[in-house]
């Protein structure tokens, strides 16, 4: 679905993404783990176009994505972002009608059909009985909610998410995360999260990527990138593997100075 | 659902069509002499229809080529300023924007000023003439200093138009310290904003680049809703920002400017009113644009009325009215929280 070969960014003067090159295939769950800085999310930021790499190509189902037209992009690919600022107050039915706008040229108003797919969008994520509120009434996992009912409003085929569990407690994480699940286990979603929290990403991806500084450290399942060796090597702290006990994911935990 | 529909904004535009044209023959028919509103009604249509009017031969003048020419002009002034203060609140992400923030009325003031000077505001149009090339000289002034590698960032358009504005007003202060007495009258005037020294030739001066200017930023309606959820948000969902912002801040921009050139800085209008919209029908821009322009030109053209009758027959600036009106409001709007709380 999504073939990213040897990019290389950067801002300015420092490359951000080193030569990295990994795909993601169709109905994947991928889970982006690494130090801050380490670029996940400028990648996730190349993987919808906000930013075009300076070498090396990104191609989606097989066609190069600097090629597709922007409107094509938002038709296939949806970026919940971690927060967005909003100037006036739009109400909850406005942001996610927003994601129609792919599909809307200039001058037109939303149709029954757009409509639909908005309300539908809402079901799934349980914002419904709010959709005439206003944003800013909102709390941080009802707006985030607000954002991922935007993108499923996108009918894309890919969701790209960054840090979407930061600031929420872990009732509206789980909450979250199992609404991801379920849109990529029923719906075949391909995702893309960028995340902090391995323990997350561990339990809930099928393969992981860890970044350092902008390079590719290691790419598998949970198992084989959550070692103790690769953690200690990248976050350069110590800390503790073993597994979920339930589930048999590998499980993180951080050890405090002075030994035990 | 209450969502924006095409019917919804067709019934207000409508709706307020209509309050614009009665407040025009409102307009038309008081001053120091008083037109009966049937005559005034009736010399309308039949110079629209081009037959010989009813009423006597000075209201004939007084309605044709005084009063329906002012309201027009302040019709096309208080669109334009709405709809580019609403513009202007959207693209810098400040709600505290007017049309001014970018300099371009301290270009025009110039320009004005300097044509006050010389003596050129004695000629048609002269003033109008050399106010809005003040004021295009500034947008591009602007334009030129704010843009960094290429694109423009709304910060440093912000700053470059607000330095720009404060070496404009430096200008103005030394040709105001070195004006004759009868001049200064006429600058402050102008400063303050008044209709009494535009003439009807103007309506043609200013009406293409005001009409146009609403229509491209209406056509681009919605794409503005994307821009209010931040630049990412928008380039995400597709739009093209950086072609948007472009086109969107020159319309907003050659708005003002010929806005300005007619009437001078007249203040509060693109401020108060863009709010008071979003207060009410939200802030969608499919409505918000449509909704400020027909009240925009409702709200100017009853302050001007205003101004003329308050104290006839002395005329006020129009400009004090707005600011009158625009003040205590603004109080308001700064003690309710809805619009200010992002800041």
């Amino acid at each position: 679905m999504i073939e990213v070969n040897s990019i290389s960014f950067r801002y300015h003067k420092d490359w951000v993404l080193r030569n990295v090159s990994f795909s993601v295939g169709k109905g994947e769950f991928i889970g982006m783990i690494g130090p801050n800085g380490s670029g996940k999310s400028t990648l996730l930021k190349i993987l919808c176009r906000l930013l075009s790499p300076q070498q090396g190509e990104v191609f989606f189902e097989s066609a190069p994505l600097k090629k597709l037209n922007r409107t094509d992009i938002a038709k296939k690919v949806a970026l919940v972002p971690q927060e967005a600022h909003l100037l006036f107050p739009f109400r909850v039915m406005e942001i996610v009608l927003m994601g129609r706008s792919p599909y809307l040229g200039h001058l037109m108003f939303e149709r029954e059909r757009d409509l639909e797919i908005t309300k539908k969008a809402m079901e799934w994520t349980k914002i419904l009985p709010f959709s005439e509120r206003p944003m800013d009434e909102l709390s941080g996992g009802e707006r985030k909610r607000v954002f991922i009912a935007r993108a499923l409003a996108q009918e894309p085929e890919v969701i790209l998410l960054d840090e979407p569990t930061a600031n929420l407690d872990i009732h509206h994480q789980i909450d979250f995360l199992n609404l991801i699940l379920t849109l990529n286990r029923e719906r075949g979603l391909t995702i893309v999260m960028a995340s902090h929290d391995m323990n997350i990403a561990s339990e809930f991806s099928d393969r992981l990527i860890l970044f350092q500084q902008g390079r590719i450290w290691k790419m598998g399942t949970p198992g084989e990138v959550i070692t103790q060796e690769n953690i200690e090597r990248v976050y350069g702290c110590e800390a503790w593997v073993d597994q979920h006990p339930v589930s048999g994911t590998p499980r993180i935990s951080l050890l405090k100075k002075g030994g035990y | 659902m209450k969502i924006v529909t095409a019917k919804k904004v067709i019934i207000l535009s409508t709706l307020l069509g209509i309050l614009l044209i009665l407040i025009i023959l409102f307009s038309i028919t008081v001053g120091s002499v008083r037109v009966p509103l049937l005559h005034s009604i009736t010399i309308l249509l039949q110079s629209i229809l081009g037959v010989k009017g009813e009423g006597t031969e000075i209201e004939q003048t007084i309605i044709l080529s005084l009063r329906f020419p002012r309201a027009i002009l302040a019709g096309l002034v208080g669109a334009g300023l709405s709809v580019s203060g609403a513009i202007f609140q959207a693209l810098l992400r400040n709600p505290l924007a007017d049309p001014y923030i970018l300099g371009v009325s301290g270009g025009a003031a110039v320009g004005a000023v300097i044509a006050i000077l010389m003596g050129l505001s004695t000629l048609s149009l002269g003033l109008p003439l050399a106010s809005f090339v003040g004021a295009l000289v500034t947008v591009m002034v602007v334009f030129y200093f704010g843009k960094q590698d290429a694109k423009i960032h709304p910060n440093t358009l912000l700053l470059a138009g607000v330095i720009t504005s404060s070496f404009l007003s430096a200008l103005i202060m030394f040709f105001i310290s070195v004006s004759q007495k009868e001049e200064l009258h006429t600058i402050i005037f102008w400063l303050m904003g008044d209709f009494s020294f535009s003439s009807a030739k103007a309506i043609y001066m200013i009406l293409p680049y005001i009409l146009l200017g609403i229509f491209l930023l209406y056509f681009n309606a919605r794409q503005l809703n994307l821009i209010l959820s931040g630049e990412e948000n928008a380039l995400q969902l597709g739009v093209d920002v950086e072609r948007l912002r472009l086109t969107s801040y020159l319309a907003a921009s050659l708005i003002t400017a010929a806005s300005v050139s007619v009437c001078g800085l007249i203040g509060f209008v693109g401020l108060i009113v863009p709010h008071s919209v979003r207060l009410v029908f939200g802030p969608d821009h499919r409505l918000l644009i449509p909704a400020s322009a027909l009240i925009g030109a409702s709200f100017l053209i009853a302050s001007d009325t205003f101004a003329r009758i308050l104290l006839a027959p002395i005329e006020l600036p129009v400009g004090v009215i707005t600011a009158a009106f625009g003040g205590p409001f603004f109080i308001y709007l700064l003690k309710t929280r809805k619009v200010i709380k992002t800041l």
